[in-house]
């Protein structure tokens, strides 16, 4: 038996060394998460040490830096609201109308082209389209409301909102291409056997086979406008605004971080906390966004078999 | 079809009709998000094509002591509103290092001055009646020309528009980019290594999987703010670094990487597994001698794409303090840093109009760079692609 015996003594240590090397970091994934989680957790907990944690969810007046500052973020959480509406009411009929042109109508070559296309959209770094927004897009905005004698601001949530929809396009078409794809194509048979026409086959057999996922890609496209940063940062405004006008100037919950953490004020000022509140609410409403979005999509693989989303 | 048939369908025509409308509905939105993207690389284009050149005008120059003294006395006086202050700064620097020129004058190029610059751009400048009519009179001369501006890309940030450039961001960026692959690229690899081929099904694995893709879910700033609070304010390292913000990128490029590398782990098929098996190697030289290296050019066409994404990152830096003003690289990745996203970010935010036409440029440069890699990566994956 000797013969076989492995000249290395130590092979199974060594083994068991790199497997607890590749567990550690694996866990850095793990760590990373709570470390956000908890990093941004214990500095809300100061803030709402020093401010009242209802008042922050229901009060209106959003005044740091001066005496006796108060932090209402109703007015912020709106105007994200308002910008992530206008983003998603562009992207979610562009995405999926282009997905289903990609996955019905299409050509197989011509998909193989028009996608990698689309998801040049998804590659453009989202600070130049914050610059395409605040240069190219608001003074357009600007000039076309002047010319039916309208108001606009040069900071207005239109402005973000379209350019932002742009960016989420690509997020929304690709999933929902993946999986109007994956949906099998007998029931598309079935349909048009039954004497439907394409557009009803796929408006009343395809989609809603494919619902899960586009409500998936859907929510995975809100969870993108909320956390969006740099087009609105460049493009929207400062002013917490509560206001339906989109040609308004709005903030967003993004902007006020960025404005908190890059201004002079000291690190354990109200100030400067408050940049971390708001982090809380925005990861654990994309938290939520994110967990629902991968469970239907689960479901939806589980429901077609399908193996590589 | 007969009307009389009983197939007839008097309603046929219109669902047919409806039908077309619905194919040209979806064609229609394919073509305006294509159409999106062609105005804004048009856009970039006829916004950033202008800074290709840079104005220059032929003055003579004085090379004396008082010079050397202030600056402004080395040309006449009534070009120096419209001249570069922050090249002439420059000039008594060249005459110390190179003393036989003292005493003498020449009549030399020298940068103008970014209003000047904007004016024969025909752009909106602002520049007095009095400098103005010696500029014309100068251009009547042919003293006045556009040369190929290589500030832009031999220079750091400047205050004075004419005189900034992007070298100093560009070098940061390569310092940020190498700390964060230095870091993402093992520990992304490790974990997907560790996920494909040694962990079982269970509630461990399960967990981890799910943790892998909420991370790449959470908006980017989220991570800026995790920089912040644990690299910055617990364990102390210097702010608008290049080491905390490779750090920071590096947490957020991990996603990807794990993903892609699965994916291409998960393409070698079972069968190489096996056969090391049989020829009795243990699991983890099939690993490490068959399985990752037949991965390889999949596992590195992913951490190129998440290079890229890095690349184009701002938000969280400019949490960890990278938009600082840095007008010479940075040599270390300890030293203040910018990168080009953020560079770009703070130019478009200054008053001056030379400065718009620069972060056109910048954006060109950063998204050709993009371009490059992402071509590199589709490149390696046809060319290495193994059909099973």
């Amino acid at each position: 038996m000797a013969t076989f015996e492995t000249k290395n003594k130590h092979a199974h240590l060594q083994e068991d060394i790199i497997k607890y090397l590749l567990i550690l970091a694996a866990a850095i994934s793990i760590l990373t998460t709570f470390g956000i989680l908890f990093s941004i957790l214990f500095e809300a907990i100061e803030f709402f040490k020093l401010k009242s944690f209802v008042y922050f969810f229901t009060g209106t007046e959003w005044t740091p830096g001066v005496e006796n500052s108060q932090f209402g973020a109703l007015p912020i959480f709106a105007g994200t609201f308002m910008i992530t509406a206008i983003a998603m009411a562009v992207a979610l009929p562009i995405g999926l109308g282009s997905a289903i042109y990609m996955s019905e109508y299409a050509t197989p070559n011509a998909r193989n082209v028009l996608k990698p296309l689309l998801e040049i959209l998804a590659g453009i770094p989202t600070v130049v389209y914050g610059f395409f927004a605040a240069i190219t897009v608001a003074p357009f905005i600007v000039k076309i409301s002047a010319a039916v004698g309208i108001e606009a601001s040069f900071n207005s949530a239109l402005a973000s909102g379209v350019v932002m929809g742009i960016m989420i396009i690509p997020y929304i078409s690709s999933l929902s291409d993946d999986v109007i794809t994956a949906v099998p194509d007998s029931l598309r048979k079935g349909s048009l056997a039954l004497g439907m026409t394409k557009a009803e086959t796929i408006k009343d057999i395809v989609i809603p086979s494919a619902m899960p996922g586009i409500i998936s890609a859907t929510l995975l496209g809100i969870s993108k406008a909320l956390g969006e940063t740099m087009i609105v940062v460049m493009a929207a405004g400062l002013r917490p605004n509560l206001s339906w006008n989109i040609l308004e100037d709005m903030t967003t919950v993004t902007v006020r971080i960025v404005d908190a953490l890059t201004g002079d004020q000291a690190f354990n000022s109200p100030a400067t906390l408050s940049a971390f509140a708001l982090g809380l609410a925005l990861f654990v409403v994309t938290l939520i966004l994110n967990i629902v979005s991968v469970r239907l999509i689960q479901k939806f693989k589980e429901k077609y078999k399908m193996s590589s989303l | 079809m007969d009307k009389n048939s009983i197939f007839y369908d008097p309603s046929l025509k219109r669902r047919h009709f409806k039908s077309k409308l619905f194919k040209y509905f979806t064609l229609s939105s394919l073509v305006v998000s294509l159409l999106f993207l062609g105005i804004f690389l048009l856009d970039m284009v006829l916004k950033g094509s202008s800074a290709v050149q840079q104005t220059y005008i032929q003055v003579e120059v004085s090379y004396n002591q008082e010079s050397i003294d202030n600056y402004r006395s080395i040309v006449d006086k009534k070009y120096l509103n419209l001249l570069s202050r922050a090249a002439l700064r420059e000039v008594p620097e060249q005459m110390q290092a190179n003393p036989s020129l003292m005493n003498t004058k020449e009549v030399v190029w020298i940068l103008a001055d970014d209003q000047v610059d904007m004016y024969m751009k025909k752009y909106y400048y602002k520049i007095g009646e009095k400098d103005l009519s010696t500029l014309e009179e100068l251009q009547k001369n042919g003293m006045v020309d556009k040369k190929f501006n290589t500030i832009f890309f031999t220079h750091g940030d400047s205050k004075t528009p004419e005189y900034s450039g992007i070298l100093s961001a560009f070098i940061g960026t390569i310092l940020t980019l190498a700390v964060t692959m230095l870091v993402a690229f093992p520990i992304g690899v490790a974990t997907a290594v560790y996920l494909e081929e040694f962990s079982k099904q269970n509630w461990w694995s399960e967990f981890l999987e799910i943790n892998i893709n909420n991370l790449a879910a959470i908006p980017s700033i989220l991570f800026g703010l995790l920089g912040l609070a644990i690299y910055i304010n617990l364990f102390g390292l210097p702010r608008s670094s290049a080491l905390v913000g490779g750090l920071t990128l590096a947490l957020m490029t991990l996603p990807i990487i794990v993903v892609s590398s699965r994916a291409a782990l998960r393409s070698v098929p079972a069968s190489i597994r096996q056969a090391g098996y049989a020829l009795g190697l243990t699991k983890v030289q099939v690993v490490k001698d068959h399985v990752i290296p037949l991965a390889f050019p999949g596992i590195m066409t992913g951490n190129i794409i998440g290079l890229a994404h890095a690349m184009g990152e701002t938000a969280p830096l400019i949490i960890v303090g990278m938009i600082a003003f840095i007008p010479d690289s940075p040599s270390s990745v300890m030293e203040a840093a910018t990168v080009m996203p953020a560079q770009l970010f703070t130019w478009a935010g200054m008053p001056e109009r030379a400065y718009i036409e620069r972060t056109a440029a910048g954006i060109l440069v950063l998204l050709s760079v993009l371009i490059s890699l992402n071509s590199l990566a589709v490149y390696l994956r046809k060319k290495f692609e193994v059909k099973w």
